[in-house]
């Protein structure tokens, strides 16, 4: 078993899409993750749901969620003299205030994309006389790779490595969208690969709170129509609890050792989410014994307040209030090729997924 | 950005496993998934083996959506 193919044969997805069908309730799902949204574009699966049915792109794209003042800090870092700028490929292009960490390198800053945080620590070896800063963000799946690759650190006593933490948890953020009201949720697919590292039992506060049904899904074509149909099930029956299709990968608990890892590195604090605001409790901050890796405190970093687009709608469109085809930017002067928003920028960002794929 | 693959781990040295997906193999860190054993398929992301998959639970999956009159 390869774990790919067998999830997306024809017979099951067909036979669930017709299952969905004749089950005939109406409902507005939410998928959080933003690998779930192009998972749904790239498998066309809106269309095999029945009208009566929506899915609706919540605020699961790390670097569409990374508030712009965390990124004009990216920016102002990079222009610093003896710097290295580690980070995911995916963050290069995000527009600050005025830059991108992608003009920057244009521009001759030294930036560097990076497949794992690891990777940075080498790059730190190789340039001892250069400090070498990593852009931490992510969510509860990536969060204990920078913790680990930080205890790494220590243990090797690399003294020219830092990071820039602007990582963001999960649960919080789906009470704070409930708790705003603006939106209609009768259900929740919750990410598969955040569960696989903070456990299915994690939206248990969520579902009993708000009374909202929570399946945890894997990116697979029948993982994700098979939670719809789960989620529709609950709803027709009222109930509200936490279900887990992706029991592949997701445990209730998650998993231990990489919990253990991210906790003894990181606590949590309030962040500032772009779109939504602050939101307590769901951002990371490093412990005491780690300061020494904080990017912030290292550099004395201050921004001016971050300006962004005036027209650009990705605030609305991260809460699931609006689609990218109600902005008059999106596909006229908001493309892949020249993001003015985040949501343009991120592969995984939901007017990405609307450009490439659908444009309705 | 939450994109995690399944590969299968071929060699195991301390924290480092060897994993292949086709024909490309590469090193990934599994400190977080103490006592994986080669052969194991396991979800990788930025380097790290973030979960071990079950194959019992695959089956069991696959087999509801068979068995839904």
């Amino acid at each position: 078993m390869k774990y790919i193919e067998e999830f997306g044969r024809k017979a099951d997805i067909l036979k669930l899409a017709d299952k969905i069908k004749k089950l005939n309730v109406k409902a507005s799902l939410m998928e959080v993750c933003g690998t779930h949204t192009m998972a749904i574009f790239r498998f066309g699966l809106k269309d095999l749901l029945p009208k009566g049915i929506e899915l609706i792109s919540g605020p699961g794209c790390p670097v569409c969620v990374t508030s712009q003042e965390d990124i004009d800090k990216m920016i102002a870092i990079s222009r610093k003299k003896s710097v290295i700028i580690t980070t995911f490929g995916d963050m290069m292009k995000v527009p600050g205030t005025s830059s991108s960490l992608s003009k920057e390198k244009a521009n001759g800053a030294d930036i560097r994309i990076v497949y794992s945080p690891l990777d940075s620590l080498d790059i730190a070896k190789g340039n001892p006389d250069m400090s070498v800063v990593f852009m931490g963000v992510g969510f509860e799946t990536t969060a204990p790779t920078i913790a680990g690759t930080i205890i790494k650190a220590k243990r090797d006593k690399i003294k020219n490595f830092y990071v820039l933490v602007s990582h963001k948890t999960i649960p919080p953020a789906m009470e704070a969208l409930l708790s705003l009201g603006e939106i209609r949720v009768d259900g929740f697919i919750c990410p598969g690969h955040v569960s696989a590292i903070i456990g299915s039992s994690a939206y248990e506060n969520v579902a009993r709170r708000f009374k909202v049904p929570c399946v945890v899904t894997g990116f697979e074509p029948v993982d994700i129509l098979e939670a719809i149909y789960m989620l529709l099930r609950q709803k027709q029956k009222k109930e509200y609890k936490v279900e887990n299709q992706y029991k592949r990968a997701v445990s209730k608990e998650g998993n231990i050792a990489a919990k253990n890892v991210l906790n003894e590195v990181f606590e949590p604090s309030d962040a500032v989410w772009r779109g939504i605001g602050t939101i307590p409790g769901s951002g990371l901050k490093l412990r005491g014994e780690y300061s020494r890796f904080d990017a912030e405190k290292k550099f004395a970093l201050k921004v001016r307040p971050a300006r962004s687009n005036r027209n650009c709608m990705c605030g609305k469109i991260l809460r699931g209030v609006s689609k990218p085809t109600d902005c008059r930017l999106f596909a006229k002067v908001c493309t892949p090729n020249k993001p003015l928003g985040p949501c343009m920028v991120s592969s995984e960002g939901t007017c990405a997924a609307y450009y490439k794929y659908r444009r309705n | 950005m939450c994109l995690a693959l399944p590969e299968k781990i071929i060699k195991i040295k301390g924290d480092t496993a060897v994993v292949r997906t086709g024909t490309l193999e590469h090193d990934i860190n599994i400190s977080f998934l103490p006592g994986s054993k080669t052969g194991d398929y396991v979800l990788v992301h930025a380097g790290f083996a973030i979960q071990k998959i079950d194959e019992e639970e695959a089956k069991r999956t696959l087999k509801l959506v068979e068995e839904l009159q």
